[in-house]
């Protein structure tokens, strides 16, 4: 009987590795090595590169010094800007996670319950989505700007015009107003697709079953969103650990707008040119984003091993 | 509402043709009026900077300066906008970011077609730790790799006729390069779930009837991917238009930088013309607005993911 499942066994295994004619290993080797190298070359050599170079005093130019966890020790102890820039992406963080991304679920949801003109409400929601942070950036100074500014002149205030971008205790939050002008549209956009897909039946079921429309919300029809929860998860995270054009574009990222991404971009192509030191910022910021990319994939990895 | 079927699954659609258009699939009608104020507000206050944008292109200089831009117009022109296109070179900008950006878009979704199909579709070995290679590569925050790249972008050298920087560092291919490099993940993870929501029947018809690897991804599996490949297309097109840091890093000849920075050629030393800069801001703006315009119908059909299968 043994030898028996073992000869099929062995059979199939024959019939598999026949499974591709030369021609076809030949594209399959082409097509799949071009797309891996370049993921090597371009993401993850670099990705070690740093995490090596964070542990020397390079400065571009010279030879490369071998200093340990000196960076690290001085980019704790004797950097001002680190710290605020830590809180600043944590802050980022929960803004986008508590507010945003909840108000594009809340857009999504109403959008799909079948109101009229609804591809304009989808359209003028995503508008956002698809301007340049630059551009974003520099519509900010227009709205905010302390001069003729919309803002202030709404609220009337030429005597004493409230600094909206300068003050270094305000500027922060209308950054992430910002940001969350876009990633909202996007959230929505990403569950109204999931929203589309749901199968219908489901909330008719519910429905029958005496469920409120919050009922059928919560207890149905959201658990099965979860792949676009997942997503939607992911990108925000990334999202704000990324963050970094928006406040380049507005004052590049100085005066109450630190974060870690600035701080890296300063270092390393700055005219100081802390390679070294660079590098140990964003060996920061990768630690950190590693941790969710990590939960992540672990998640995905499971939905994968179900399908 | 035709547009508006084609979006839906297939259930809703069957729905839809039996009968009652999507208003009447909701009895409760309490609460619809609200929705619409709530909806409409929402709108507004999303379409005001892009509003005050334009307004503000119109109006010259000394009139928002006396006024304020929250004021009623007196003169209203299109002036800046040519003023802008000319000032900033816009033109030649434009045509760098197409150099940049329409064979990134092309390429990328080419390779990430292809590894979605090894993996979701004939399951090569490895299939997900191939997969987790690519997605975790895109997660990383590009600052990471910044240094490495520009040193080893200095050294690759490069003959005359592509670069005339003789090396990679401030030439297209590197801008080129690290936007394929960076977006095959995302596009790779859309394309797989994508895929393995497709029947893999006609797959094993095509098989049966002796199609090769090469035929069974370009004629068979790729115009089914017709949707997501849209709807990628579309947000890489935005994203590689948009992007701002490779180009800042990797070229340093202002003649070649992409569209997003020639905005900054309107900033004057001492004094900005803001109301100029907005009309640059909108020209810069104009390009992807349209393409999502162009794409949307296909845009949230290719973004469905197979998430019904969840």
């Amino acid at each position: 009987m043994r030898s028996v499942a073992l000869n099929t066994a062995r059979r199939a295994g024959r019939r598999r590795s026949r499974r591709f004619t030369r021609r076809d290993l030949v594209v399959l080797v082409v097509l799949l090595g071009i797309p891996v190298l370049l993921d090597i070359v371009i993401i993850w050599g670099p990705t070690l590169a740093s995490i090596g170079l964070s542990f020397t005093s390079w400065d571009g130019i010279g030879d490369i010094h071998w200093v340990g966890g000196k960076n690290y020790q001085n980019l704790v102890d004797n950097y001002p800007p680190f710290w605020p820039a830590v809180r600043h992406n944590l802050l980022w963080l929960a803004f986008l996670g508590l507010i945003a991304t909840p108000f594009g679920l809340l857009l999504a949801v109403v959008i799909d319950r079948g109101v009229r003109f609804s591809r304009f409400y989808q359209s003028t929601l995503y508008m956002p989505v698809v301007l340049s942070l630059a551009v974003v950036g520099f519509m900010a100074q227009l709205v905010l700007g302390t001069d003729q500014g919309v803002v202030n002149t709404v609220l009337n205030n030429h005597e004493n015009p409230i600094d909206w971008l300068g003050d270094s205790d305000i500027n922060i939050w209308m950054m992430m107003l910002a940001a969350s002008w876009r990633h909202t549209g996007y959230v929505m956009i990403l569950y109204l697709a999931g929203l589309k897909s749901v199968d219908p039946t489901l909330k008719e079921a519910a429905a029958i079953d005496g469920a409120n429309a919050r009922q059928t919300f919560f207890r149905v029809v959201f658990p099965t969103l979860r792949p676009v929860n997942v997503i939607v998860g992911v990108i925000t995270v990334i999202e704000s650990l990324r963050a970094f054009d928006i406040v380049y574009a507005v004052n590049k990222g100085r005066n109450g707008l630190e974060l870690l991404s600035v701080l890296i971009t300063d270092n390393v192509i700055g005219e100081a040119s802390r390679i070294g030191f660079g590098s140990a910022i964003a060996v920061v910021l990768l630690t950190v984003s590693l941790g969710f990319i990590v939960t992540f994939l672990v998640q995905e990895l499971r939905g994968a091993r179900d399908r | 509402m035709t547009a508006d079927i084609r979006t839906t699954s297939p259930a809703a659609r069957g729905r839809s043709l039996a009968g009652g258009d999507r208003r009447g699939e909701h009895p409760r009608r309490r609460g619809r009026f609200g929705v619409h104020i709530f909806l409409m507000a929402v709108s507004l206050a999303f379409l005001a900077p892009l509003l005050l944008a334009v307004y503000a292109s119109l109006r010259p200089y000394e009139e928002t300066a006396q006024h304020g831009y929250f004021s009623l117009p007196e003169h209203l022109s299109f002036d800046y906008y040519r003023e802008a296109f000319s000032d900033s070179g816009m033109g030649e900008y434009f045509k760098n970011t197409l150099i940049i950006a329409v064979p990134a878009v092309l390429i990328t979704l080419f390779l990430a077609s292809f590894v979605a199909f090894a993996v979701s579709r004939i399951k090569v070995r490895g299939g997900i730790v191939l997969l987790m290679f690519f997605t975790a590569g895109n997660l990383l925050p590009p600052q990471v790799l910044v240094t490495p790249l520009y040193v080893l972008f200095l050294k690759i050298p490069l003959p005359w006729w592509m670069s005339d920087s003789l090396t990679m560092y401030d030439s297209y291919w590197a801008v080129i390069i690290v936007n394929i490099g960076f977006q095959l993940g995302f596009c790779v993870f859309v394309l797989a779930n994508f895929m393995r929501t497709l029947p893999q029947e006609i797959l094993e018809a095509a098989i049966v009837d002796g199609a090769g690897l090469w035929t069974q991804f370009w004629r068979i599996t790729l115009p089914l991917c017709r949707p997501a490949l849209a709807a990628l297309g579309t947000l890489e097109f935005t994203w590689v238009y948009n992007d701002f840091l490779w180009a800042l890093i990797f070229i340093s000849n202002p003649d070649k930088l992409p569209i997003t920075s020639s905005l900054n050629n309107l900033r004057g030393q001492f004094f900005t013309d803001y109301n100029l800069l907005a009309a640059g801001s909108v020209l810069v703006a104009l390009p992807t607005i349209l393409v999502f315009l162009l794409l949307q119908r296909h845009f949230i059909a290719g973004l469905t993911l197979g998430s019904s299968k969840g």
